[in-house]
């Protein structure tokens, strides 16, 4: 990864986002600090995919819009700057692992695509097999890939939708490692997960949503860490 | 610019790759459209009532083997949740529909060349002096069906219903199209060269083409992102 500090700050911006008249998410305002990393908290249905998706660019909101350094998400110089690993992989079976890499450093307008994947395929242990079909991998093999394909154009912000969620243990080092390797470089980390000790333990900052508002805002404390319930106790719903 | 033409190149390379190692799309309407000329075959006996129907017949089989094509489309990027992958890239959603647009008209005019070959074979047909202008009226109706197939591809991706949907969609939005394309290879294989009997129907295919390359373009980003 390159050792250059690049940082991005994020602005998010009275988002709101109707399904219908159902509000998926409700006047959210969140500031997220060049180089922190927020742990994005809240129970199951409460809105944190869906401003997942929006902070990415992958959705658009109803009301209000999503900056990283005074940029809109959806202007292609901003997408260049974000990296996203969600509950699926995003890979195609029918290709090799490399065309796969090969195929994202291409659309990231990455120098020399097949020298980049081939460099992120050996960084995820993944070199010796480059030409196998992702359907032919086992499941901790294609997570390892998939996590290969998020930080392919080392991205400044990087968007984990429960990204240890069925990871394998060498996946889960890999992933490790390369957060360690983010945060060490000044890149923002927004995660979203249910693993509440291991987020907070890496967590600069803390944002819980409930049923679609946004309910705590702030600096992880030590608190936090050493009793993870007492943010559901506290701010959560009884 | 270069770089949306490289966006482009990149995914109709990676969506070509992905369905000639699969082939699931390509051999199902390979297969569908010589199985209809086979059939059709033994229906007409008469050569002018065969001459009569070629373009109908044809167009009625590149259609409805396009709808299989362009069914796996979009579907093909819901496994593993590719498609957000690429709306994630920075390349223009337009730039990724007519990345695929391309993929899906070199899949159908090979599909097509090959029922247009078992054609010629079966219904004695002899076009070889309007060679040209039947790839011509080809590239252009293809072009049309493939840009209409591509947009709704992506606008019913998903919907569980998308396989009788699209065709449901697309078939009326491709009327002057198609009646386009049927006269105008009807004419040439029936041995009338364009001119100015046909001409008009050769403007109705290309502004036809147009208008919807451009609608759909515009509107790509909204029916991928909203």
């Amino acid at each position: 990864m390159n050792n250059a500090v690049t940082t991005a700050g994020l602005t998010v911006d009275s988002v709101s986002k109707y399904y219908g008249d159902f509000p998926a998410l409700r006047n959210i305002q969140l500031r997220i600090e060049p180089g922190s990393t927020v742990a994005l908290l809240g129970r199951n249905g409460a809105g944190k995919t869906t401003l997942l998706r929006i902070i990415a660019g992958l959705a658009k909101a109803s009301e209000g819009n999503v900056q990283i350094d005074n940029a809109d998400v959806r202007e292609e110089s901003t997408r260049r700057r974000i990296g996203i690993l969600g509950h699926s992989i995003s890979l195609y079976d029918e290709l090799s692992a490399q065309e796969n890499l090969t195929l994202f450093a291409r659309l990231y307008g990455l120098d020399q695509p097949e020298k980049k994947a081939l460099e992120w395929l050996e960084r995820t242990g993944l070199d010796r097999v480059r030409d196998g079909l992702v359907r032919e991998f086992s499941r901790g093999m294609r997570q390892r890939l998939a996590v290969a394909r998020a930080f392919i154009h080392e991205p400044d912000v990087l968007i984990f939708d429960e990204p240890f969620t069925a990871l394998d243990d060498r996946a889960i080092a890999v992933l490790q490692s390369l957060l360690a390797d983010a945060h060490a470089t000044g890149k923002t980390v927004i995660l979203s997960t249910h693993q509440l000790r291991e987020a907070l333990e890496i967590a600069t900052q803390v944002a819980m949503i409930q049923r679609g508002q946004l309910v705590f805002a702030g600096t992880r404390t030590q608190q936090m860490v050493d009793d993870t319930g007492w943010l559901y106790r506290t701010y959560g719903e009884n | 610019m270069g770089t949306f033409w490289s966006g482009v190149w990149t995914i109709t390379q990676k969506d070509l790759r992905s369905e000639l190692r699969t082939k699931e799309a390509f051999n199902a309407s390979l297969s569908f459209s010589l199985v209809i000329l086979v059939l059709f075959s033994f229906a007409f006996d008469n050569l002018e009532d065969q001459r009569a129907v070629a373009g109908g017949l044809l167009w009625i089989v590149f259609s409805f083997a396009g709808a299989l094509i362009l069914n796996r489309s979009f579907a093909r990027e819901l496994q593993n949740d590719c498609l957000d992958a690429l709306i994630s890239a920075p390349i223009p959603t337009s730039a990724l529909f007519l990345g695929k647009t391309l993929a899906n008209f070199f899949l159908l005019m090979l599909v097509e060349a090959a029922a247009l070959a078992v054609y010629a074979v079966l219904y004695n047909a002899h076009f070889g002096k309007q060679f040209w202008p039947v790839v011509l009226v080809m590239l252009l109706g293809t072009w049309g069906l493939t840009v209409i197939g591509t947009m709704f591809s992506a606008l019913t991706v998903n919907l569980r219903m998308r396989e009788m949907m699209l065709p449901t969609l697309v078939y009326p939005l491709l009327i002057p199209a198609l009646m386009a394309a049927m006269t105008l290879t009807t004419d040439l294989i029936s041995g009338m060269p364009l001119g100015s009997d046909n001409t008009i129907w050769l403007r109705v295919l290309a502004g036809f083409d147009i208008i919807y390359s451009v609608l759909a373009v515009v509107f790509i980003d909204i029916v991928l992102v909203g």
